[in-house]
């Protein structure tokens, strides 16, 4: 009996995983496709919601500032915390370890503190576009991730390669652009790719921090709160077969990328 | 200073949190000369080399290049190139761009790059290999790649930080010989670095034995291999039998109870002195042909000679010969007087202890690189 357990667990182990982790999502996305106000019930196949996602106007709104927000911010907080980070890490030894906690430390504080001291802030200096206001806490909170993914980076990359930079007759900038920055490339791209998630899935910062702007998450909240209408269905079935897809490319890419490199080195080893 | 002093270090100290990685350091070097740093890991050869191509500034003392003082002058504006120990390539570049660096920031037109680029790589023994990723190459690869960067650019100043340390022995000699021709042809100045001896014997014309942060002695290899000057430098260089003696008077001195004719002169009468023998320079003979006899103890086949150790009652002496001797065998020891180096006991602490201390710890400094990687 316990042996048959063991085998079970054994061969389906890892599909049960799966199973865990996309249920939910397979569900939203099957109900995505039948058009009912509950989702206890199956009323038989329809695009009614699609239908009705691509007539209404305000979702459009909505994801238009989610994504324009999350590409913007990532981008400026990517290239600020890029350069804190360079900064940061050519001081000396023990101011280093301090400016680092100092900026990691957002990183741990909740979101509902961060959210409600931006919202006072804005309204004590009277700030009101709600679309800058939104964008401004965007940026201000990817900046300790990017700053937290492109550090271990420059701490492998080593110091001689900027010297080597230097040697060869480049300026200390030129030696920063031409070398070091495409040494720590990699770290500054999971850095971007990072704030980009951490924005698009922002809620509660968002909540506070910007007024009379929606993105799609104060969008779906809104409206949520009388149920959730089918045609939000269709919008989350629609983002995640978008970032899977978006996955499944970038992965692709480095599969191929991976090959040419070997078959090139095969070539010229055979020759 | 003279003209072609192209490189002068005056009074050099370098201190790391109080550490002195240099001591007090002057040399020139020569326009045009081969000269090398030789000596024992963490003796401050990589710190005099950071000194001159300006990445690191002297605590105290001045850096000349071409008679003007360059403390101040950044790296990139000084006509110096370096092949960096750990190689320090681009791995985001291939092995053409790398080379290219320096010259696409000269804006050399494409058609000279892509020609010097190319005859440098197959100078390097890299044909071929343009394309490639640094990542796809061996570490002797990697290390020609660095020093094919370098040289590329034609640099007034080459500075080699141990660029040979990872080919094998035979690819090592090929570019031992390869770079010392294209010095000599180029007339480039080289400022090598290296802690094996043999290198650094057969390539300069210049050798600088360091130890500690300080210069032990400077001179050509045949100065620094026939009359070392101290103690440290006699281990340093070849293997040799160092013995006490005391200096009896000029041309002659005595040492394990005898007294020996040999060729130094200017000692106080019966001043302690080190006896330096080298063992190519000692000669078995037939018993009774000699003074001193001995026991053969041990014998070791090399390849070329055999390494031979006779007990002379008192003391052991290591005799390299290409005449085999059996093990047992009584035999006489013919030192002649041209073969005795008499040399001062040095001031301070006993140096060779300093040689053992620095041997260990290079042991634990490459046992520390290995876990880095
Ligand atoms: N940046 C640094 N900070 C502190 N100490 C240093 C630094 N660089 C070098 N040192 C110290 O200075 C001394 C000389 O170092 P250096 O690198 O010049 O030795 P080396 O002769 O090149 O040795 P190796 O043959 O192992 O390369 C060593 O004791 C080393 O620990
Ligand atoms: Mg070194």
């Amino acid at each position: 009996m316990v042996k048959r357990l063991a085998n079970f667990l054994k061969h389906s182990y890892l599909g049960l995983v799966l199973l865990f982790m996309y249920a939910p999502i397979a569900i939203l996305i099957l109900f995505s496709f039948t058009d009912s106000r509950t989702m206890s019930k199956w009323q038989g196949w329809s695009l009614g919601a699609y239908e009705k996602l691509f007539a209404d106007g305000a979702v459009w709104v909505a994801v238009k500032n989610s994504v324009s927000i999350a590409l913007i911010s990532a981008t400026v907080a990517t290239i600020i915390g890029t350069f804190a980070a360079i900064g940061i890490y050519s001081m000396k030894k023990r101011r280093r370890m301090v400016i680092e906690n100092i900026t990691q430390l957002p990183m741990v504080n909740p979101d509902l503190v961060t959210g409600i001291s931006f919202m006072l802030l804005f309204t004590a200096i009277g700030f009101t576009s709600g679309y800058l206001r939104m964008l401004i806490a965007h940026i201000t909170f990817n900046l300790p991730y990017v700053i937290f993914s492109v550090m271990p980076r420059l701490r492998q990359s080593s110091n001689r390669l900027y010297e080597a930079a230097l040697d060869l007759g480049c300026t200390p900038m030129k030696a920063l652009t031409k070398v070091v920055i495409p040494d720590i490339m990699p770290g500054i791209i999971s850095g971007f790719i990072l704030a980009f998630t951490l924005s698009i899935d922002d809620f509660v910062i968002s909540w506070f921090a910007a007024e009379g702007v929606q993105n799609i998450s104060i969008y779906v909240y809104s409206i949520a709160r009388r149920g959730i209408p089918s045609h939000i269905n269709a919008l989350s079935a629609l983002m995640f077969v978008v970032v899977a897809a978006l996955l499944v490319i970038v992965n692709l890419r480095s599969i191929k990328q991976e090959r040419e490199a070997e078959a090139q080195a095969n070539k010229l080893r055979s020759k | 200073m003279e003209s072609n002093h192209l490189i002068e270090l005056v009074n050099v100290t370098k201190e790391y949190s109080g550490e002195k990685a240099l001591d007090n350091i002057n040399l020139y070097i020569r326009n045009g000369e081969f000269l090398t740093l030789l000596g024992p890991s963490g003796c401050g050869k990589t710190t005099m080399l950071r000194i001159i191509a300006g990445f690191t500034m002297p605590t105290n003392g001045d850096v000349y290049l071409d008679g003007k003082r360059v403390n101040e002058v950044p790296p990139y504006k000084r006509r110096v190139n370096t092949v960096f120990q750990k190689y320090a390539l681009f791995t985001h570049l291939n092995v053409f761009d790398n080379v290219a660096f320096g010259l696409k920031l000269k804006k050399v037109g494409k058609k000279e790059i892509q020609r010097r680029v190319e005859s440098i790589l197959e100078l390097v023994n890299l044909k071929g290999y343009e394309r490639r990723w640094i990542d796809q190459l061996s570490g002797g690869q990697q290390q020609r790649v660095a020093i094919a960067r370098a040289l590329v650019n034609d640099p007034e100043v080459l500075l080699l930080d141990e660029p040979l340390s990872a080919l094998d022995k035979k690819l090592r000699k090929d570019m031992q010989v390869e770079l010392k021709r294209m010095q000599q042809a180029v007339g480039i100045t080289f400022v090598y670095v290296t802690h094996d001896q043999e290198e650094a014997l057969t390539m300069s014309d210049t050798v600088v034995v360091m130890n500690e942060g300080k210069i032990q002695q400077i001179g050509t290899p045949q100065d620094i291999y026939n009359e070392p000057k101290n103690k440290f430098v006699a281990q340093f260089i070849g293997e040799s039998n160092i013995i006490d003696g005391v200096m009896l008077q000029d041309y002659l001195v005595s040492f394990k109870g005898s007294a020996y004719q040999c060729v130094d002169t200017g000692f106080e009468p019966n001043e302690p002195v080190d006896v330096v023998i080298r063992p190519e320079d000692v000669d078995i003979v037939p018993l009774g042909s000699a003074p001193l006899t001995g026991v053969i103890t041990d014998v070791v086949f090399m390849g070329v000679h055999y390494a031979i150790t006779v007990n002379c009652n008192e003391f052991s002496l290591m005799v390299h010969t290409t005449d085999y001797v059996p093990v047992g065998e009584h035999v006489s020891v013919q030192i002649l007087p041209d073969a005795i180096h008499v040399m001062k006991k040095p001031k301070t602490l006993d140096e060779s202890e300093a040689i053992e201390a620095t041997q260990e710890m290079k042991a634990i400094e490459e046992g520390m690189d290995a876990e880095e990687q």
